[in-house]
């Protein structure tokens, strides 16, 4: 089945720049913060309440690394939602690859256990690969606003999207 | 346990060998990014990568992990402000072995916390072949030992 004239084929035309999307939500509870650092980021401040309370941050704070993984979680999750709307509607699948880094990470503000953030994209430009041929380079500036209205995070990260079809 | 003061210009830290498996890939994948190409070798978008791939975002978890283990833990660390520049240069793969050095660029006392101050590191991630897989930029804070008191 082809798509309507109208509608852009390709994961790298279909993207705009100016597009905005809050793509999840998510709420930290202490033993996932404790689970992850654990495994990833064994600062005490990021473990154990105690040590968290005399440290900088006053109460236990998320890995930062974590707050990103969760990122992540939530975009594919917005991502294949996306994609399973548009196959129902009879477009051809959209496709990303790999991301080649990012720009600008700031952790603003700590992520305590309880705290509920809220992820949102703009897309801030785009460019035709230089290195891959079929593929273009989209950038986009991602914030993180917890339940307080607080942006604690933000990012430019960077994607490839196909430019052809299929 | 090292301080502020011990982050001078030029030094050098290592990070010892981490092997990475197929399962540690596959369970972070499957919990934060779980794209085809992190999750399924076969799948037809690791074909376009040349098979299973790690998240990035593990690699850079990974990459945490090491270097609590080579100094942060055992050190004055009040956490980090952000990253300047990173970037995957090549993939991670299953069996790969990672290892990487940590170079300080540049250390400053902070002017409006002087009990503290900001070193600002050069982090490269090499597999067992040489290649820098992922590479970073960043500022990390330190207590000084002299509590502001130089």
């Amino acid at each position: 089945m082809s798509a309507p004239a109208s509608t852009p084929s390709s994961a790298y035309e279909r993207v705009a720049v100016g597009d905005v999307y809050q793509f999840g939500s998510h709420t930290f509870s202490a033993e996932e913060i404790k689970r992850f650092a654990k495994a990833f980021d064994p600062q005490t401040f990021h473990l154990d309440e105690e040590a968290a309370a005399k440290s900088q941050f006053g109460k236990l704070a998320a890995s930062g690394w974590h707050t990103t993984a969760v990122m992540m979680k939530l975009r594919v999750a917005y991502l294949t939602r996306e994609m399973e709307k548009a196959a129902a509607r009879g477009e051809p699948a959209l496709r990303f690859g790999p991301s080649p880094g990012f720009d600008d990470l700031k952790w603003i503000l700590p992520v305590h256990a309880g705290d509920t953030l809220a992820f949102t994209d703009a897309i801030v430009a785009k460019r035709h690969s230089k290195s891959r041929p079929g593929w273009g380079i989209v950038s986009m500036m991602t914030t993180a606003v917890n339940q307080r209205g607080e942006t604690v995070f933000s990012v430019t990260g960077h994607v490839f999207a196909a430019t052809g079809e299929g | 346990m090292r301080y502020f003061e011990d982050f001078t210009p030029g030094t050098v830290l290592t990070l010892a060998p981490r092997h990475v498996t197929r399962a540690e890939i596959i369970a972070f994948a499957a919990e934060f990014d779980p794209q085809p190409f992190h999750l399924d070798e076969q799948a037809p978008a690791s074909a376009l990568v040349g098979g299973l791939i790690a998240s990035g975002w593990h690699v850079s978890a990974l990459f945490m992990r090491m270097i609590c283990d080579a100094f942060m833990v055992d050190s004055s660390s009040m956490g980090s402000p952000g990253i300047t520049t990173l970037k995957w240069q090549k993939p991670v793969r299953p069996g790969d072995t990672l290892s990487g050095t940590c170079t300080v660029l540049e250390a400053r006392r902070s002017k409006s916390r002087p009990e503290m101050g900001i070193v600002r590191f050069r982090h490269e991630v090499v597999n067992q072949s040489g290649e820098i897989v992922m590479w970073l930029e960043n500022p990390i804070l330190f207590a000084a030992r002299d509590g502001g008191q130089p």
